[in-house]
């Protein structure tokens, strides 16, 4: 081939070495399992969808108050509700991909998803 | 009149007529050929928004390896700026991730094009030149534009794409490069580059 004498030794080394880092990076990106995104949702509507990367508190209104959702080291909470049975708040934290937590009487939920879903839907 | 000897436009009527020297006019030649590359591509369909060829990046190779690193900085800012107020950009987030990713590729290029000839050629400015791109561009949407959006995962997808455009880019600017070091332009004028007026362009 005659392309192929343009490609010196050392851009065969480059082009192994760029190979190397992109099958890497899909690896490392791509390994899915756990959750990277959690979609808020306020009376049926999606609120927000956030990355599990940033550690952050979001106020989410809903006809009862505000309920705060936490996120810390990729794992998401219901930090406080004003429903009056606090399931949602004592379901504690959630980590895997198709967990949600439900705060039915403020109409706020919080569902983690992932690049697949370990369950389509779980029921308590 | 007596500008005539500098400007390529005879007989010039306007007052206000930059004096150019040959160094703008090849450096406008070149960013032009860029520009008509990039609006050629804008042609091609994409699968995702910013998969792209460059392919206005082999011009910037070729200058970079023939006239040195300050003319490809010209040639390539040129042809961002040029570009997006072809297309209507300027100013717009568009703009920015070109420029960002412009600027760092040509960041990358100033140490690329020290590495020893005789095994880096082209192929690797390019493949470096277009991860420095892809950088460059993450960075600013990271950064600015969507801060918690899941880019990560279309990471791999614009690596792949920089390595491979990247090869292909850098296998036509050496292609070319040798082409025409054996046709016509194989009259040996070599410059640096570094003869660039600043009162001009």
């Amino acid at each position: 081939m005659a392309v192929l004498q343009h490609i010196r030794l050392g851009d065969w080394l480059t082009l192994v070495i760029g190979s190397v880092c992109v099958i890497l990076l899909a690896m490392k990106l791509w390994s899915g399992d756990l959750a990277d995104k959690a979609v808020i949702r306020s009376g049926g509507k999606v609120f927000r969808e956030v990355t599990l990367s940033k550690d952050q508190k979001i106020e989410v209104p809903g006809p009862l108050g505000i309920s705060v959702i936490a996120i810390q080291n990729r794992r998401v909470r219901i930090a406080s509700d004003p429903s009056p049975r606090q399931y949602c708040v004592r379901q504690g934290w959630l980590q895997q991909a198709g967990e949600i937590a439900l705060c039915l009487p403020n109409q706020v939920s919080v569902e983690l998803t992932g690049s697949h879903k370990r369950y389509d839907s779980l029921s308590y | 009149m007596n500008t005539s000897a500098q400007s390529s436009i005879p007989n010039p009527r306007s007052s206000i007529l930059l004096h150019t020297t040959d160094e703008d006019h090849h450096v406008a030649l070149m960013a032009a050929v860029a520009l008509g590359l990039t609006i050629l591509e804008g042609a091609i369909p994409s699968p995702l928004p910013g998969v792209k060829p460059g392919l206005a990046n082999i011009v910037t190779l070729i200058v970079l390896a023939r006239y040195g690193w300050r003319t490809a900085v010209w040639v390539s800012l040129l042809r961002v700026f040029a570009g997006s107020l072809l297309f209507g950009n300027f100013l717009t987030p568009g703009f920015f991730l070109g420029l960002s990713g412009a600027l760092f590729s040509l960041l990358v290029l100033a140490v690329a094009r020290h590495l020893p000839s005789r095994w880096f050629g082209p192929v690797s400015h390019s493949i470096y030149a277009a991860f420095a791109h892809i950088a460059g561009q993450m960075a600013v949407v990271y950064f600015w534009l969507i801060p918690n959006a899941g880019i990560a995962y279309l990471i791999p997808i614009f690596a792949s794409a920089a390595l491979l455009f990247g090869a292909v880019n850098g296998l036509i600017a050496a292609r070319f490069m040798d082409n025409a070091e054996n046709n016509m332009f194989s009259r040996g004028e070599r410059r640096e580059g570094q003869n660039m007026n600043s009162q001009s362009s």
